[in-house]
């Protein structure tokens, strides 16, 4: 029994006095596709800036792989988990093919420079977000769909078991949310990565989640598969709206009231 | 690889031939085949004298301050994620530029306006280290991913207060000091003696700062980018500010505030041959070095025997250079 990609203990989470996180257990394992649900301000980004090493957390414990998050190096850390921002500024320009390469850092050796086989890797990845032909272009010119692909580009050069991703989807047309999701899907049946990812659309994470976490202001989390979780009843209530599911098209569908 | 050895070779190539192009040129014109004599046995005959007694000790000055300044322009723009930081945003200049012109507001000899000069520079890096140390420190986020606003903030606010300083002592100065202040805020190799310690620096800071040029590439991107892909983030921006203020400190004392060179070329190496900084930074020093030494040649020819202030040459060349590069079309890069 290998032990479980991600691990949330109790787990407590604060931001300036404030409670976002009480008491939360929960463990994701490999080849699961998880989505993190809840209204602006549940504190969705700080647990994954939390699972990522980024915030401490004011109580519980978090375990990557079965180890305490602490005694993870960085470098090791790097190779086990990615992590997707909500949003980039890039201040300087760079091609988009070194972008993604900047992926592979964690697996290079100090004066080890990127060769044939991470530009290999680095060109399949934008292939696989629907970006050939993109690799000379400048990250300066791309459209903010288009510098996500690109960022989701280098987080699946990077290869961790376990891929943490804010809003993936955000900024993507209709067309390359469904590839994106989709590819995620395939990483983790084909590959048995775990996936853990912040979205807005509930029709999206129904479709695509195995499992959920669902975020509520009052800073209790309801976690299990996604049809356990994602009720009239615990949406309406942690939205603070009515929400209608309905069936059709062979899809369950979310429709505000 | 292969491309970046070739860069690095034309642009030593380049350096190799502005030292040539300034041990030969000044008020006494050295042919080659004298200035080859004259590098072979320094002792015989005044050829000899002036080329290893004035022109090179100030030569190798020129190329060393070029080089740091050039080095902690990039360094700076890295750690403050701006393409506007130089090595002056943070304010050294200014702490340097108070101490030196104390130093000679009071009369004191050369020897004091250096030592003003670090001690003031020195002041302004742990100023700017005490007040933004938070953002040092951190290993965590809170709110705003990015910690570099504030520190811009804090050191453009400390080098206001620098700058209020420096037009106090210039307003209480008495006339005959005031050409030698002038010539120092401008930046000026005139009389420079010791290059051993520039040059020791240069070549610290870039061992210091090359093991981490890939880490670089990757802070450039983002922190909480840069921390998900391993890098170890506060400690990598502490090196880095360290490296760039003992770089502009060392820079600034040597030869004042030459302006433009951390600024203008690390941004057109960026434009003309793109940004990684493991070529960046070894390229940046060269052509930083290059460039502030060709400026140096040109301040004490041009009008010879009479001396310009080579911050003056350094911002005719860096101008125009400069928005050459910034009005061509960007989009694909090399």
């Amino acid at each position: 029994m290998t032990a479980p990609l991600l691990e949330a203990q109790e787990l407590v989470l604060q931001v300036d006095g404030r409670i976002l996180v009480r008491d939360m257990s929960f463990a994701l394992k490999a080849g699961e596709v998880w989505c993190l649900l809840g209204p602006n301000g549940a504190g969705k980004s700080t647990f994954l800036h939390a699972a990522v090493g980024l915030r401490a957390a004011q109580g519980g414990a978090l375990h990557l792989g079965g180890k305490p998050l602490a005694q993870w190096p960085a470098e090791a850390a790097a190779r086990q988990r990615c992590f997707l921002p909500q949003s980039f500024h890039d201040a300087f320009g760079a091609s988009v093919l070194e972008c993604v390469m900047l992926g592979r850092h964690p697996y290079l050796s100090r004066w080890q420079w990127e060769g044939e086989h991470e530009r290999e890797l680095a060109l399949a990845a934008l292939h696989a977000v629907d970006l050939d032909g993109f690799a000379q272009r400048d990250v300066l010119t791309l459209s903010g769909g288009e510098r996500q692909r690109v960022a989701l580009a280098a987080l699946f050069v990077q290869d961790a078991p376990l891929l943490l991703l804010d809003e993936p989807v955000s900024h993507l047309d209709l067309h390359h949310q469904m590839l994106v999701l989709e590819h995620l899907v395939q990483l983790a049946r084909d590959r048995g990565k775990g996936v853990l990812f912040t979205v807005h659309d509930l029709d999206l994470a129904a479709r695509f989640a195995s499992h959920a976490l669902l975020l509520t202001p009052q800073a209790t989390a309801l976690h299990g598969p996604v049809d356990a979780v994602m009720t009239e009843a615990a949406l309406g209530a942690a939205f603070g709206h009515r929400v209608t599911r309905i069936e059709a098209a062979g899809r369950v569908l979310f429709v505000p009231g | 690889m292969r491309r970046t050895l070739l860069i690095w070779l034309a642009l030593a190539a380049a350096a190799l031939a502005a030292f040539a192009l300034a041990l030969a040129s000044g008020s006494v014109r050295l042919p080659p085949l004298d200035l080859l004599h004259a590098l072979v046995s320094p002792g015989d005959g005044i050829a000899g004298e002036i080329v290893t007694r004035l022109r090179l000790p100030r030569a190798l000055a020129a190329f060393a301050v070029g080089g740091l300044l050039a080095l902690a322009g990039a360094l700076m723009q890295v750690l403050l994620r701006n393409p506007l930081a130089d090595p002056y945003v943070l304010g050294l200049s200014g702490g340097a530029a108070a101490g030196a012109l104390g130093a000679m507001f009071a009369g004191l000899g050369l020897l004091a306006v250096n030592l003003g000069a670090s001690v003031g520079a020195f002041v302004a890096m742990a100023l700017v280290f005490a007040f933004a140390r938070r953002d040092f420190a951190r290993q965590q986020v809170h709110g705003a991913l990015d910690a570099s606003p504030r520190l811009l903030l804090t050191g453009v606010i400390m080098a206001a207060g620098w700058g209020a300083l420096i037009t106090l002592t210039l307003t209480l100065a008495p006339e005959a000091r005031l050409r030698g202040m002038l010539f120092w805020l401008m930046g000026d190799l005139n009389g420079v003696e010791s290059w051993a310690p520039a040059l020791i620096t240069l070549a610290l800071a870039l061992a210091l700062m090359l093991p981490a040029a890939r880490d670089l590439n990757v802070l450039l991107r983002g922190e909480a980018l840069a921390h998900a892909l391993g890098v170890r983030v506060a400690p990598l921006r502490r090196r880095i500010y360290l490296v760039a203020s003992v770089a502009t400190a060392l820079a600034v004392t040597t030869a004042g505030a030459i302006g433009f060179v951390g600024l203008v070329v690390p941004h057109a190496l960026r434009l003309a041959l793109g940004n990684d900084q493991r070529m960046l930074l070894p390229a940046s020093a060269l052509a930083g070095g290059t460039l502030l030494l060709l400026a140096d040649t040109a301040a004490r020819s041009l009008i010879a025997p009479q001396q310009l202030p080579v911050g003056v040459i350094t911002a005719l060349i860096g101008v125009p250079a400069f928005l050459f590069l910034l009005t061509r079309k960007p989009g694909r890069i090399a």
